[in-house]
């Protein structure tokens, strides 16, 4: 089936093939005419470039206070010279934090963390949950059972709670929040592997790859696995979505990423009691981030339609 | 369907003791010494020791899992160290707050999200669709807590003075005093009873409570308090039913039926509402019973940035002491409610479907 859809031949009109488009171009046109998966990779180009970028952008560091060195107080608000801050005052665009840093700055290397914690999760997820799937799948028996059972039990709880729990037992800090986060997530991935295993598991290609004398690990990798990733990829997009919500959620709660780390959760908590006297302090962290996951969920909407053959009508 | 159910309440069975088994390897990844993590450090040798051997942590690990099922199923979660309280009194206090509250943010999230999806379905392609579903997208995005705070920010500051202004935090404001249902009913009822809890746990949910025994003063105040945070762990749901309301309804209005309905002459209004919206309803099922999941998850959130003393916050206060016990118990209790509720979410959807039955 990989073979079959993932290069489509264009004909002319004897029948002759033309040049042969892959499935990853079809998508490419496809996501082009979605305008909401575009705004999607629009935002996630510009975060990824300044997560690169993040040292030359920053006009201060994001760790260093500034007492002694410029003449601000804590929490002061935006002083923006364009808009009529004077210029004798420093210009803080987005204001200065508890701790008299810049928030800009903070923010800004704040998009590294996010993306970092987003796509490591997902991927250690994606790799843990491909192989416990495509083993159940592919092996089926008691081991299928005992590992769908296990992804069963991890379902029931109600994933920021079990994440929450695995912290506490753990211990609080970055990595541990994005162990918790890896494993309540694996669940999902696996089921998909797992389905797409057992759509192609008897089909003819798959039996003939054995025939031939083909390994497990290569009918599996080479012939088996490539049907899974569709799914996985737009399946991964959306976790890296509820990855970096979840990651803020328990950095807020002081289980995740610890001060002076420039984590947009953590930024949050540290600062959500000062909501009524410094909003700015809390404003822009929450923008920051339903931004980022505001992007992954319409890239990964986009990815979906995109990659539904049953649409295929509509490129 | 008898056979449906009770199918289905055994193929629980694995899931619950899986639950078990995942939250007392949890209690046992406890870093050092499990007694003065659940006791505190303060714990003498001699407590120690007997703690030790009241839980069977002497004795080889399966023992000690057996000990623990055993707890479990008598109720029996222990005491807290930092509340000096058994958890089973904690959960009779707090819990009732937590579903006060998620059910106002459920209620919230249906009663506006199903008229955003069909408005949005009817109207495909309109301005009106095109900003419901901008709306869903930017409502899943947000940080629940960060929503909460914005909230609290705008209407207990900004519009203060003004009549949208709304109290930021606590469920009731100072000198409202709610009297349990059943003291104003004149009930004679005896404390420590079954009865009693059961009675004492819903007249802890305002609302409920003061509908109960007509105190519409407290109804209004615990009605403004909660208006908020509902609203706060609400959106998220609200966004994903409005979605999947819209779906599911687009998927209907294509079929052939829809188009006789239409064909006969029947209003618009009938033929959505009637023929349409009824079919449509059972993917949301599924949606509002996965919604509850995430809802309990939030409310720590949520009661964390809004002050309410629920579960969530006591879970917030219990992490922040190291209190393993009492994350442990409430994480079991949270887990076994949220596959109960599952269960009822596939037994309401073998009811709605006579096909699932019988596959």
């Amino acid at each position: 089936m990989t073979q079959e859809t993932s290069s489509v031949a264009v004909l002319d009109a004897e029948g002759i093939s033309l040049k042969s488009v892959s499935l990853w171009n079809i998508t490419l046109r496809r996501l082009r005419r979605r305008k909401s998966a575009l705004i999607g990779l629009t935002i996630l180009a510009i975060l990824t470039f300044i997560a690169l970028t993040a040292q030359w952008l920053a006009p201060y560091d994001p760790y260093t206070p500034l007492i002694g060195i410029e003449d601000v107080k804590a929490r002061e608000a935006p002083c923006i010279h364009a808009l009529g801050c004077p210029p004798s005052k420093p210009q803080h665009i987005l204001g200065v934090d508890g701790n008299v840093r810049d928030q800009f700055s903070r923010l800004l290397y704040g998009a590294r963390l996010s993306l970092m914690i987003g796509f490591s999760t997902v991927t250690f997820a994606i790799i843990i949950g491909t192989v416990l799937g495509a083993l159940g799948g592919y092996l089926g028996g008691w081991i299928d059972n005992v590992i769908m059972r296990l992804m069963d039990v991890l379902l029931a709880f109600p994933s920021l709670l079990l994440a929450i729990a695995i912290v506490t037992v753990l211990g609080p800090g970055l990595i541990n929040a994005l162990l918790a986060i890896g494993i309540v997530s694996i669940p999902a991935y696996a089921r998909v592997v797992r389905a797409s295993v057992l759509s192609v598991r008897e089909m003819d290609y798959v039996s003939a790859s054995r025939a031939l004398g083909g390994s497990m690990t290569q009918i599996l990798f080479r012939r088996i696995l490539p049907n899974a990733l569709t799914p996985l990829i737009v399946q991964g997009t959306l976790g890296i979505a509820t990855a970096i919500l979840d990651a803020a959620a328990l950095s807020f709660l002081g289980l995740g990423a610890q001060p002076p780390t420039p984590e947009w959760g953590s930024m949050l908590g540290a600062e959500r009691n000062q909501v009524f006297t410094a909003p700015h302090l809390v404003f822009f962290p929450g923008i920051a981030i339903a931004l980022t996951v505001l992007a992954f969920n319409l890239l990964g909407d986009g990815l979906r339609d995109a990659l539904d053959p049953r649409l295929a009508h509509v490129s | 369907m008898t056979t449906y159910i009770l199918r289905r309440l055994l193929s629980s069975i694995p899931v619950l003791l899986g639950i078990l088994f995942v939250t007392f390897a949890l209690g046992r990844w406890i870093p050092g010494d499990p007694c003065r993590a659940i006791l505190g450090e303060k714990a003498t040798d001699a407590v120690c020791d007997e703690f030790i051997h009241r839980h069977g942590l002497d004795r080889p690990v399966h023992v000690q899992f057996g000990y623990y099922i055993r707890e479990v199923a008598q109720g029996d979660f222990g005491r807290s160290f930092r509340f000096s309280k058994s958890v089973n009194e904690l959960l009779v206090e707090r819990l009732p707050i937590t579903i006060e509250l998620s059910f106002a943010a459920l209620f919230v999230s249906i009663i506006v999200g199903i008229p955003l999806g069909v408005i949005s379905a009817v109207r495909h392609n309109s301005w009106v669709d095109v900003l419901t579903m901008l709306w869903a997208n930017i409502g899943v995005s947000m940080p629940v807590f960060w929503l909460g705070l914005m909230l609290a920010y705008i209407f207990a500051l900004a519009l203060k003075d003004t009549p949208f202004q709304l109290p930021p935090s606590g469920r009731l404001s100072p000198g409202i005093i709610t009297v349990p249902f059943y003291e104003v009913w004149n009930l004679p009822l005896q404390r420590g009873t079954f009865f009693y809890g059961i009675l004492d746990f819903v007249a802890r949910m305002n609302i409920l409570n003061s509908l109960l025994s007509l105190n519409f003063e407290v109804l209004r105040d615990a009605i403004r308090h909660l208006i908020l945070p509902a609203l706060a762990l609400g959106t998220i749901p609200m966004a994903l039913i409005a979605r999947m309301t819209r779906s599911s309804m687009l998927e209907v209005l294509g079929q052939d039926y829809i188009r006789t309905a239409r064909a006969k002459g029947l209003r618009q209004r009938v033929v959505v509402m009637k023929h349409a919206f009824r079919n449509a309803l059972l993917p949301l099922v599924t949606v509002i019973g996965l919604s509850l999941g995430g809802l309990l998850g939030g409310a720590v959130l949520t009661e964390t940035v809004f002050n309410l003393s629920g579960v969530g916050r006591i879970l917030y206060d219990a992490i922040t002491a190291r209190d393993y016990g009492i994350v442990q118990a409430f994480t079991v209790v949270i887990a076994i409610f949220f596959v109960v509720l599952n269960l009822l979410v596939d037994i309401s959807y073998a009811y709605l479907d006579p096909r699932i039955r019988l596959d």
